[in-house]
């Protein structure tokens, strides 16, 4: 079995690109990506793309064919499909390629444009990755769904709206020196506070942003790098997926992510490290409450302690595990079929040393990634490490 | 009398099953004791294809709930309105409260449930009562 090596990374900048069409910025990212690898585009061999809302946001299906095109690809691609979690997806079957010995080189990544459509319409194509009979048409919408979770986690645990603004001051405050990111602006906790309701007890800052964008990845084999003479030390050395029932009313427990939890136990056993070892992690934050949970199902935390996590100061740039470096998906931005591959782009260019807050991890070897589909119906989970 | 429906996806097993919630409601139950709802062949617990329909028990409990402030478009209900997860004991059902406030609404708070049609879209809505 091949290791596998991020040679290259791209991604588009996270925010409004009105007029700009998804192929433009799947191309920019990918070019991108190709540059930094220093891989000629004739060496890839297939295409792992990741898009969920195109087909109702741009009238576009069938887009992993037309992006191939875009990025000057002479192959094959296919479009990865699970909700938030489509790039995720992507890149963990674009791993599980080159590790068969099927493919040496893969491109994989994903794209959504968003601000197109009214917030309106966005929350309904979004909710599209709930129940369509047993949540959608009860009135739930996405941020809905994450407030019937925060809610339950709020009665089984405890913990306040005050706690997941704390998530929210420290993931804007991450955001401000990264390029890529849609909100390089502080938020106290004050403000976060004080915005409006979306979904009670969720309000505006406890909520992502509406994204457009594009993500890009080259992973190669260790041997094509190595015959390549590739500067490309970092790793994906572990890689799991979790399910779960689709419908939060069907599952056992509403205030935890049973499939991260899945998702991470494989990729840790899959690449032979323990939490314990994970030294910084990109975690899918759609809303505030989600980073909690997740960094509980990764198991940083013990159920009922991810939520003070950041009010502590464990988890923001100065404590013993940052999360979300990047600003993660609260303030840098989430295009939802891209946000996979954009956290494995922004944990490579932490590990590499040349992200704007690598810095705060300066000695770290081990990070991961946590992306999720809906209300985590699905979780990919990827470790990396610094392999060289 | 014509379908106003004649067009749409036939959804006839999940609309039945929220129309019989007017009267009470109705669950499935597998041969070894899990509950369900419809339309379904398998029990996903266990895998069981031997399914019956049990009636739902009169009340149940709000076991989470959010008033939702932005609403999907063409969704037909005006927000701010409250939406619930309730716990039926073998089964858990989502909807939309009816005759109880955000305030009034708790984890705890017991409703019994109703169907309604969602005249903005024409589908069956399931919504919960005071109990």
């Amino acid at each position: 079995m091949s290791g596998v090596r991020v040679a290259g990374v791209g991604l588009t900048p996270f925010g409004e690109h009105a007029g700009r069409t998804g192929r433009d910025l799947f191309a920019e990212a990918s070019l991108a990506a190709l540059e930094d690898a220093g891989v000629p585009r004739d060496d890839v061999e297939h295409l792992n793309y990741g898009n969920f809302m195109g087909a109702l946001a741009e009238r576009q299906g069938h887009q992993a064919p037309l992006m191939a095109e875009a990025a000057g690809l002479r192959c094959a691609g296919t479009r990865y499909e699970e909700a938030c979690a489509s790039a995720g997806v992507a890149v963990r079957e674009a791993v599980r390629a080159v590790r068969s010995g099927e493919n040496d080189v893969m491109l994989a990544g994903g794209m959504e444009r968003m601000t197109n459509l009214s917030t309106a319409e966005v929350t309904e194509s979004l909710a599209v990755a709930a129940d369509e009979l047993f949540e959608v048409r009860a009135g739930v919408t996405f941020p809905g769904a994450y407030a019937l979770m925060a809610r339950a986690y709020f009665d089984e645990h405890g913990g306040d709206r005050e706690d997941l603004a704390h998530v929210a001051a420290k993931n804007h405050a991450n955001a401000v020196p990264n390029e890529y990111a849609q909100y390089r602006r502080e938020v106290s906790v004050e403000e976060a506070l004080d915005s409006p309701p979306v979904a009670s007890p969720l309000h505006l800052f406890d909520a992502c942003p509406i994204t457009d964008g594009a993500s890009a990845l080259v992973l190669v084999s260790e041997e094509y790098a190595e015959e390549h003479d590739l500067d490309a030390p970092v790793a994906i050395t572990g890689t799991g997926q979790g399910g779960d029932r689709l419908a939060l009313q069907d599952r056992p427990e509403m205030s935890g992510t049973p499939a991260a939890a899945d998702a991470a136990a494989e990729a840790y056993d899959d690449a032979g490290v323990t939490s314990d070892e994970v030294e910084v992690a990109e975690v899918h934050d759609c809303f505030t409450i989600a980073e909690v949970m997740a960094i509980e199902a990764l198991g940083f935390f013990e159920p009922g302690e991810g939520i003070a996590a950041a009010r502590r100061g464990d988890t923001t740039r100065e404590g013993d595990l940052p999360v979300n470096l990047s600003g993660g998906l609260k303030a840098k931005g989430h295009p939802v079929g891209a946000t996979g591959g954009s956290q494995i782009a922004e944990m490579t260019r932490l590990l590499r040393g040349d992200h704007p807050n690598s810095d705060a991890v300066a000695d770290a070897e081990v990070g991961l990634t946590h992306n999720a589909g809906g209300t985590v119906a699905s979780a990919v989970v990827h470790v990396l490490e610094v392999a060289e | 009398m014509s379908d106003p429906e004649a067009d749409a996806p036939a959804d006839t097993g999940f609309d039945d099953w929220v129309e019989s919630l007017a009267d009470g409601g109705r669950f499935l139950e597998c041969a070894n004791g899990h509950g369900s709802l419809p339309p379904r062949r398998v029990c996903p617990e266990c895998g069981s294809t031997d399914l019956s329909e049990a009636s739902l028990p009169d009340t149940g409990e709000v076991a989470t709930f959010s008033e939702i402030h932005v609403a999907p478009s063409g969704f037909g209900e005006d927000p701010p309105y409250v939406t619930a997860v309730v716990d039926f004991g073998p089964v858990r059902l989502t909807g939309v409260v009816r005759g109880l406030s955000a305030d009034e609404v708790a984890i705890g708070t017991r409703v019994r449930p109703d169907a309604e049609r969602n005249e903005a879209t024409g589908n069956r809505l399931v919504v919960f009562r005071p109990a």
